[in-house]
């Protein structure tokens, strides 16, 4: 059955650079569901943003029939539940549910404030960093051979709610090789994930979502000149 | 479900435990509950169904792990949905519900007020007003946060009222003239036997911080 919702109906409001946005827009695609992009403009915040999510003024977040869903992985659960007849995004099972929902807490909790550092440290400091995204990286590999069961992805033959949670990270932790000069996904540590990066990133929902590490690179740089500069907001 | 073996790793002034024991209280699910002993020795057990933040609560169902509490709270609501829904059936709401379980979670649970001291401790007090601002607009003149039922949002903050009095002692101000719908909201929910039975008292709750800040974090 066509999807009968107009593009006016769903609106996502973010930015290209944000991984939290990335999940909503991936959950979105997954559904087939069609959504306007409002791109939020770096260093303001629109009048919108600021109406729709007062709580915490950040992106993404996700308008459906004029209401207001923030907190990505929150969006990503309404969207699997509204648009019920698309693929699902969460395991069918419970505990497989508790499951996905621990890891994906552990991104947003341990694994990327932990990517973030590694870009400006030095030395011991950034020795010390690495070494613990390496071994959160070596616990994710565990849960992957776990969840897959021998197939492509966290979710098992398609991507779901822990691919999502994860791989929309993919780009800022490729970023993070780059700027730190640090190999962190190793085909020699991690092999099933440097394969599931692949597969993830080639995914229908997925492509073009991920911005270029370049690009990534290049927005950092500016940020941190900005964050350095005039000091104006 | 008679057969199945449900064991909660516990801590007994731990406020993530007390969600899951309220969550298992309302659906009036029968389990064993094991005290760990978090400032001496870990169990093995802990260790083992917890390697990754080796933190309570715990709970294992059939012999299979569910860590971190709000988790935990939806697993049981899911396993269990025969009764006392915890989570609201429709999406839109299910979404708020989580919006601000994880709201508490970010803003209520680190309990800097308690923690720290000088400009760090002033700093956190000042946060957690804020926040306690946000939440008693958010419940305004609903019995609870949900609306006419308790539910998921209740039973993520309700376990910090026996919090209440340490934060008054240490942050130097008063839950009921400031948050008086929020203190007539923990009231109504202590009446509720699931929450009764699962929260400490809070003189007890007093004894903990003053003893943990001297002991564990050199404060007075």
């Amino acid at each position: 059955m066509a999807n009968t919702s107009s593009t006016h109906d769903v609106k996502v409001l973010g930015a290209w650079p944000s991984p939290f946005v990335i999940r909503a827009r991936i959950a979105l695609n997954i559904k087939s569901v069609e959504y306007e992009f409002l791109a939020e403009t770096p260093g303001s915040k629109s009048q919108l943003l600021l109406q729709s999510n007062p709580v915490h003024k950040k992106i993404p977040v996700l308008i459906h029939r004029g209401k207001p869903i923030a907190e990505s992985l929150v969006i990503v659960q309404y969207i699997d539940e509204v648009w019920s007849s698309g693929p699902s995004i969460l395991p069918s099972d419970p505990y497989d549910r508790a499951i996905a929902r621990f890891w994906a807490a552990y991104v947003d909790d341990k694994f990327f404030p932990s990517l973030r550092p590694i870009k400006s440290a030095q030395g011991e400091e950034k020795a010390a960093l690495v070494k613990q995204v390496n071994e959160g990286l070596v616990l994710l590999e565990e849960a992957f051979q776990k969840s897959s069961k021998g197939k492509a992805f966290f979710g098992g033959d398609r991507i779901g709610y822990l691919d999502v949670a994860f791989g929309s990270m993919l780009g800022w932790l490729r970023a993070t090789e780059k700027m730190g000069e640090v190999k962190l996904l190793d085909e020699a540590k991690t092999p099933g994930l440097v394969q599931w990066a692949e597969s993830f990133c080639a995914d229908g929902a997925v492509k073009g979502l991920i911005p270029d590490t370049e690009k990534i690179v290049e927005f950092a740089k500016l940020i941190a000149a900005r964050m350095k500069g005039s000091g104006s907001s | 479900m008679a057969d199945d073996q449900v064991i909660l790793l516990d801590y007994w002034v731990s406020v993530f435990g007390m969600r899951v024991r309220i969550a298992l209280a309302e659906k009036e699910i029968k389990y064993e509950s094991r005290e760990e002993d978090l400032l001496g020795n870990k169990s093995d057990l802990l260790l083992k169904m917890n390697p990754i933040y080796k933190k309570i609560p715990v709970l294992i169902h059939n012999g299979k792990p569910v860590c971190e509490s709000l988790i935990i709270v939806q697993y049981i609501d899911e396993i269990w949905n025969d009764r006392s829904p915890l989570l609201p059936s429709e999406p839109y709401q299910r979404a708020q519900a989580r919006f601000w379980a994880d709201f508490v979670d970010k803003k209520v649970a680190p309990r800097g007020v308690l923690w720290k001291k000088g400009e760090e401790q002033e700093a956190a007090k000042n946060e957690l007003v804020e926040t306690f601002k946000i939440l008693e607009g958010e419940l305004g003149d609903k019995p609870y946060f949900g609306g006419e039922t308790f539910g998921f949002v209740d039973i993520s903050l309700v376990t910090f009222s026996c919090w209440f009095h340490a934060f008054e002692m240490f942050g130097k101000f008063s839950m009921k003239a400031e948050f008086p719908k929020i203190t007539e909201w923990a009231k109504r929910c202590m009446q509720r036997e699931s929450v009764a039975k699962s929260l400490q008292d809070p003189k007890k709750v007093d004894e903990f911080v003053v003893e943990y800040r001297k002991k564990s974090l050199g404060l007075e």
